[in-house]
Order: C-alpha cells, then structure tokens, then sequence
C-alpha cells in the first residue's frame, strides 16, 4: 500500500455549502454496474442549469481542466452514502479535496479511495479559492506529512483527523488488508456474539 | 465521554481490534445489500480474489431500480435490468440470500428487514446505504457505508470506524393531534441542523419517544442522518419485544427468554453518561414541513417563511438559493401552496401504519384527488403491499383518486420510471429535498408526513390536517 504525502496540482474551486451527493452525481448516473466513465458526469445537472443561465460550473471552465485540487465549502459532500460521488470526482481528476468540513460518510469514501480531505477555516478556504479564481493555473503544494497548503506565497495549516492523516502518511489508508489479517479473530469473535449464537450465555 | 450508553456496550462487543491507522475493527452482524452499491463491491473482491466471509450474514433485495408499474423481466430500462442481474449472479455465486421481486419479501432493504425480524435489539448493522439509520429504532448501531467498505463487509464482516460521541436527544410529553413521528424529526433536524450530528450517534429517548410504536421509531432513526449523525438509536424496550416476537427470523421458542434478557441488558444504562444532551417538548411541535433545499430548512405549518436576516451570515447564501431554487418568498406562508406530484411511500414513511393514516385522511376528507394532481402511493415491500390490500387500503385509495403501485424506493430517489419533470414541485413522504433529487434537475420536494400529504393531494394544496382530525374528535 502506498503512502500519499504529498499532492501538487492545479487548483478548482467550488464555492457554496452543504453540496450533497445528489448535486456531485445525480442518481440517474448511478444506473451502472462499475464506477467506469463517471467522471465526465460530476456535477452533471448543476453543470447544464449553469449553462443554460449562460454561466460556467468550475468543472465545465476550460481553465479548470486537468485541476486536481478541488476547493470546496462546509459540509460537503452531506446526503446519500454514495460511493459513486468520491468516485466519479477521483476519476475527473480530483486527487485531493480541501474544505471547510466534510459529511462524514464521504470522508471515509474519500479514505477508502485514496483522496485526502483537508480542512481549512472558512477565511482561508476563502482566500484559497480567490488565489485560484484569480490565477488557474498556480500550482497549489499539498504536504501531508508537513500539515500544510503551499499556494504561490500564503502557507495554510491544514486540520485533519490525526489517525486519517497517519493513514495517507504511513500508507494504510486502505484498510482491507489489515482487516483481512485478522480474519481469524473475527471467527472466533462471531462465535462469542449471543445473537449469533442462539443466546446461549 | 459516553459511558454505559447502548451505543458503547454495542461498540465494545463488536470490536476486534485497534487498527494501526487508529480505527476500530468492528464486526457487523447484519450485513444489507441492493443493487446500486453493491455491483461494484463484488467486482472489487473479484479484482483481489476474494471471498465473501460470511454470506449467511448478509441478505440482499433490490430496491431502488424497480419499476413500480410494469415488473415483468427483462425491465423495460436495459441498465436497470442489468444491475438486477448483477445482483442476481454476485448473489448466487457468492451463497447470499436475495429476496428478489415476486417473492414477497422484497422491498425497500431498510423495511423489509425489519418486518422479516432480522433488524434486532444490539447488533450492527451495515449496508451501502445512508438510511441504514433506520435500523436503530430497534437498537441496533447501524451504519451507511460507502462501495469501498461493502466490499470490506463482504470480504471480512468487518468495518474500519472512528469511534463516536453520543448524544442524547430527549422527546418529552405528548404530541398533538395532527402531529406525527415525521413532524417530530423533522423539527429535530431543523432545531440541530443538518450538520448538527457530525461525529455524535443520536440516541433518541424521552416520553414521547418511549410511547411511539416501532414504525414511528423507524421513521425518527431514519433522518438522523439527515440530521448528520452517523447513527441514530433507540433502546430497546416492551414496545420493540412485542414487535419481534413471532416475526420469521426473530428468536423462537425458548430462547426468546434469553434473547429478551440480553436485550435488557444491552440498553443504556440509567446511570449512563452522554457527550451530550438536548431536550425538546412535543407540545411545541407542530405539523411540519420542508420549504427549502435541505431537510434542515423546515417550518412548522403556522409560521411562515424565514426572512434571510435570520440566518447567520455564512447560512444566507444558501438560504438565498433555497428561495431562488423554490421560487417562495419570505414572509410567504406555506399553507395553500399548490403543488403538482404527491408521493407517499420510501423507507422513512412508506410502512402500512403510513398507509392507514392516508386512507383515513381519504375517508374523513371523503372528496377526490384533483385530475391535474399526479400521485404515486408506494408500498415500502411487498408484504406492506399485501398487508394494506388485505385490509382494502388499496381500494380506498384507489376510489379517492390515488394511484397505487408495486413496492420499491420509487419517487425517493428516481432511479426507475417514476420521475418528476420540469419544475414540478412534490409533496413527498420521503426523506431529502435536494436539488433534483426526485429525478427532475429542477423538480422541487416538500418533505412532510403521509397525512398532510394525503390531505395535500386532495386538496391540491399544502393543507392542514388539523382541523379535519379536530372534526373527526368532535363528532
Ligand atoms: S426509499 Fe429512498 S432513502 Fe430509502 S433506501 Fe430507497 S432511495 Fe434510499
């Protein structure tokens, strides 16, 4: 398993609050037995009523393209459990996400997949997003193992859970191996639990 | 921190070890599975040559892409076909139980398993879907999960957690007539907000809770996740005992005994400690509604509209494009609001105790759905299904103008036919107003109880039930 401690990349931003899974990929997109081409749909309805409006949705800006750093509000990613929203994000290009606050849920599809969620204070998410706005194509320097943001002069401290960030440092963010190693104490563990075992004391 | 609560005790049991990342391993006991998160997580355990561990602990249906008019296979959408089939062969070869449609016992996963009596006071219970919530109104702790950690159920009938804070949420006194469980949620979920649960398990408790039978349970545990909890719970007690008792996969013949007194056990303890606790009075709670975009924008029926000042700053964004969205103004009152769709059904509200109330609304209104007016009525399995047209439900609703379907998660999420279009704005029964999420980009969702629904569609506007009740005492 390998460890991810630091991310370069361009940055997008996307600004507003509790975005839910629904808005990242609406559920006609989940009608699919693998999470293949979902990429070109996130965002999908709030990308067409933009453009209807004669607007542009972040991931629709050409600017944006090939961005890899999404910059998001509070309580992103609330709603639905889907995994197909962490997804479809990761496969337009999304390698890391820094916000204000994340659902809790979508934190842990993040983990599972491999893309950090940071967190910054709301002025700083702000400031982050305005230094893209106004230069796309600044590299924006994620360093997990430092807790840092680095974009153009400003340096931001990152919050995150400490055992989520020793995960991506030490490289366990995918858990299925440790939890298969213990296969064995799950038996015997499931043979303990009453209401598996009839109740007998 | 939490101490002797249910959830701790549950917590303790089930965990296998300390993971190096510092979660905790934590076993499932019921593992729930349907066909748009689970294809994925097969493909996974194929990729890395796996196994299913346990398949007697996991059970399957398939929910949310069923057509609720035409089920005869194949499905009329192809993909939707193809995602049973999925679910068909990954069950099959893997030796898990799949209550498919025609057997009836499908339906909604988060229905079906507790009317089958497999949801049970201090499991865990797991399923790639975030109203697993559901299941804790019988004690259980249970958790939605993302493709990934199906995938780790599937392999190991374990899951990789942070350990959470627990709040207690007390409901106390009697509620009004006209006032349901929806009502009582919704108002929490208002009150907390939307974010309010993050990192807590909501242990639900109080009077008013306490007198609530298990499918009004369903509908509070339900919403906690809307309410940004990881879980929500109540503790076991006579009312959940009754429940089970006699159900298919429920404790049998002697060891009913034991499975009560370990039930007992498993409950809080009176003495217990809580991270947090927040109480609210039933008697202020009244008929309640969403107006906005999030399940969090609420308002009782007598209020009306917020103005934007209200809010903090860094809300009023939002706020904003929850009335552009809507098109409502503040100051408006939501009562007399016209509206285009009813839906009634989904696992929060779509229980034959939902049904009942529908049909009395129908038959103490006594009038019809306009024509104009499109209304869905959807079982939440097929044994509601059964259960309601046994007691001529169906017939009632049929004669008052509603249209009855096949059992399924339907207009909740739109993924079969069943879809609003345009800018229709919905009456609905279910759980989320988000943008678009009953299958319209720009479909607009109203969240509220089967009775002020059931009046709504008959009126063709938000209505209040109260006074027909009232009317109904008096005489
Ligand atoms: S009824 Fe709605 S919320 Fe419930 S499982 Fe189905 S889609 Fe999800």
């Amino acid at each position: 398993m390998s460890s991810i401690i630091k991310i370069a990349g361009r940055g997008v931003p996307l600004r507003g609050n509790d975005i839910d899974t629904d808005r990242i990929i609406p559920a006609r997109f989940l009608r699919c037995v693998t999470f293949d081409g979902l990429g070109e749909h996130a965002f999908a309805d709030d990308r067409s009523q933009l453009k209807a409006a004669g607007q542009l949705h972040p991931f629709s800006n050409p600017e944006y393209a090939g961005a890899s750093v999404l910059v998001v509000g509070s309580n992103f990613g609330c709603g639905s459990s889907r995994e197909h929203a962490p997804q479809s994000l990761q496969k337009w290009g999304v390698r890391a996400i820094i916000g204000e606050s994340f659902a809790e849920i979508f934190f842990n599809n993040n983990i599972a997949i491999g893309v950090p969620c940071l967190s910054l204070s709301a002025a700083d998410i702000d400031s982050l997003q305005g230094l893209i706005e106004d230069k796309p194509m600044l590299e924006v320097e994620i360093d997990l193992a430092a807790g840092s943001v680095i974009a153009a002069d400003f340096s931001f401290k990152i919050k995150m859970p400490e055992a989520a960030r020793q995960m991506f440092v030490r490289g366990q963010w995918d858990a299925t191996g440790q939890l298969l190693t213990n296969l064995g104490k799950v038996r015997t563990r499931a043979a303990q639990i009453p209401y598996l075992n009839k109740f007998t004391p | 921190m939490s101490r002797g609560t249910l959830f701790d005790k549950v917590w303790k049991l089930h965990s296998i070890d300390q993971l190096e990342g510092g979660q905790t391993q934590l076993f499932i006991g019921l593992h729930l599975i349907h066909e748009v998160t689970s294809p994925q997580a097969f493909a996974m355990l194929r990729e890395l040559d796996l196994k299913v561990a346990f398949p007697g602990n996991t059970l399957a249906t398939v929910d949310h892409i069923v057509p609720t008019e035409d089920q005869t296979r194949p499905f009329a959408d192809s993909l939707a076909e193809e995602m049973l089939q999925a679910l068909e062969e990954n069950t099959a070869a893997s030796g898990i139980q799949l209550y498919n449609v025609g057997s009836g016992k499908q339906g909604v996963v988060h229905i079906i398993a507790p009317e089958l009596g497999l949801t049970q006071p201090g499991m865990t219970v797991a399923c790639g879907d975030s109203h697993t919530a559901t299941h804790g109104a019988f004690g259980a702790v249970s958790f939605g999960i993302g493709t990934s950690q199906v995938r780790d159920v599937l392999a190991t009938q374990t899951l990789a957690m942070d350990p959470l804070k627990v709040r207690r949420v007390e409901v106390n006194g009697a509620l009004s007539s006209g006032v349901f469980a929806k009502d009582v949620i919704l108002h929490i979920i208002r009150h907390l907000g939307v974010k309010g649960g993050a990192g807590y398990a909501y242990e639900f408790a109080g009077t008013c809770i306490d007198a609530m039978t298990m499918e009004e349970r369903m509908t509070i545990c339900n919403m906690a996740i809307e309410g940004g909890a990881r879980c929500g719970y109540i503790n076991p007690d006579q009312t959940t005992f009754d429940y089970l008792r006699g159900r298919e996969f429920a404790p049998q013949g002697d060891i009913w005994q034991q499975a009560e007194d370990w039930w007992r056990n498993i409950a809080s303890d009176s003495d217990a400690d809580y991270d947090d606790l927040v109480i609210f009075d039933a008697a202020e709670i009244s008929p309640t509604l969403t107006w906005g975009i999030t399940p969090g924008q609420a308002l009782g029926l007598d209020e009306t509209l917020p103005a934007i000042e209200n809010y903090a700053v860094d809300e009023q964004d939002l706020i904003r494009q929850a009335y552009d969205y809507m098109d409502l103004k503040p100051g408006q009152s939501m009562l007399g609001l016209p509206i285009d769709v009813v839906f009634i059904g989904s696992c929060t509200n779509g229980r034959l105790s939902d049904l009942r109330e529908v049909a009395k609304i129908c038959e103490l209104h006594g009038g019809k759905v306009p024509t104009q007016i499109k209304t869905v009525v959807v079982p939440g399995s097929e044994a509601v299904k059964a259960a309601a047209e046994a007691e001529g439900l169906d017939q009632i609703f049929i004669k008052h103008g509603f249209d009855w379907r096949n059992a399924g998660c339907s207009m909740c999420l739109a993924m079969n036919p069943d879809k609003l279009v345009g800018r229709q704005i919905c009456a609905s029964t279910s759980n989320r107003n988000f943008k678009g999420r009953q299958g319209s980009p720009a479909g607009r969702t109203l969240l509220m109880s089967p009775a002020m629904a059931a009046l709504t569609a008959l009126e063709g506007k938000i209505s209040d039930v109260r006074p027909l009740l009232h009317k109904e005492v008096q005489s």
